[in-house]
């Protein structure tokens, strides 16, 4: 497949990087990336991935759009209150590319369809606001052998790290199981700056185009946390953990299951 | 002694444990923080009988759960 001028000239910020080149764009068109949550990090990060022209972007989520959203998930806008955030997505990211193909799976994530939803993606985006659909997704990925972007955000506050396969720690080595419900703060009781979901979640798209696109090191074995009050980031090394239940020598967890009820449904 | 606690040298006072560390620094949901001392996980169940010696390198490693 060759380019055509238009895209030679849409891409050309890309194409000028040696990092990325005529060869990286071609990787990041065949590029496969499923985004699960099309909300505060999903929809800065389906922005940048269907700007960067990665071929097939996979959106997922039940909700519809609240107005309570549009403060932080800017992929929606005023007039799509009411619509399916992923009918919504998909729509802000085939007007910004044409050339991109946009599945939309209006669901939630569930040990039922994780591992059919990812198994066609090169790489995951976690953009889900609770502790059982995180460490789903890091089960799923794990057993699958599937490379993913995890991140948090809530207050003034982010942070993120990147699965690959037999490159260090997992989700589940670092925090082991979820906190009971109502036990660690979430976004609605808590709340969140909109522009951290930005932040966080632009830096996960990141992630997606360096793993697709083959450039430079990806955030495996190391946390990186933001804390926008301070204005620090930290990349904070973590330990190895050798018996970890998902991704350890003996692992205990070998199918995806599901942990009772979402911490914070709607936000 | 010195701790460096997420980053930042500070001093403890001697014979300080992981359990106690936890309080001084007011780390928020504490039952649910995971520790990394010099670069290994301390077990949860393990927090009060660590303690901690001069240059010891601590990482709190914090839930957070948002997203949408
Ligand atoms: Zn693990």
């Amino acid at each position: 497949m060759a380019f055509s001028n238009e895209q030679l000239e849409r891409y050309s910020r890309h194409i000028i990087l040696k990092e990325i080149g005529v060869k990286g764009q071609k990787r990041l068109s065949q590029g496969r990336v499923l985004i699960i949550g099309a909300g505060g990090l999903g929809s800065p990060a389906a922005l940048y991935l269907a700007a960067a022209g990665v071929g097939v972007i996979g959106i997922a989520d039940a909700d519809t759009v609240d107005i309570s959203n549009l403060q932080r998930q800017v992929i929606h806008t005023t007039p799509d209150v009411g619509k399916a955030k992923v009918e919504s997505a998909r729509e802000t990211m085939e007007a910004i590319n044409p050339d991109i193909k946009v599945n939309a799976y209006k669901t939630f994530v569930s040990a039922d369809n994780i591992l059919a939803l990812i198994a066609d993606y090169d790489f995951v985006i976690d953009g889900t606001d609770n502790f059982a659909a995180k460490f789903l997704i890091n089960d799923a990925c794990v057993i699958a052998r599937k490379p993913f972007s995890h991140a948090g955000i809530i207050r003034f506050k982010g942070q993120l790290m990147t699965y690959v396969p037999g490159e260090g720690l997992c989700y589940r080595c670092v925090f082991k199981n979820p906190p009971p419900p109502d036990a660690v703060p979430t976004c609605r009781q808590a709340g969140v700056i909109g522009a951290m979901g930005g932040v966080i979640g632009s830096l996960q798209a990141m992630e997606a185009v360096k793993f697709i696109a083959g450039a430079g090191k990806l955030l495996t074995g190391s946390l990186l946390t933001y804390d926008a009050l301070s204005m620090e980031f930290r990349k904070v090394k973590l330990p190895a953990r050798r018996d970890c239940a998902v991704c350890g020598e003996h692992p205990s967890i070998t199918k995806p299951f599901d942990y009772a009820a979402a911490v914070c449904e709607v936000l | 002694m010195k701790l460096i606690i997420a980053g930042v040298q500070k001093e403890y006072q001697d014979g300080l444990t992981v359990a106690e560390l936890i309080k001084v620094e007011n780390v928020e949901t504490p039952m649910y923080v995971s520790v990394s001392l010099n670069d290994e996980f301390v077990k949860s169940g393990e927090y009060d009988e660590t303690v901690l010696r001069d240059d010891d390198v601590v990482e709190f490693l914090y839930f957070m759960g948002g997203g949408r």
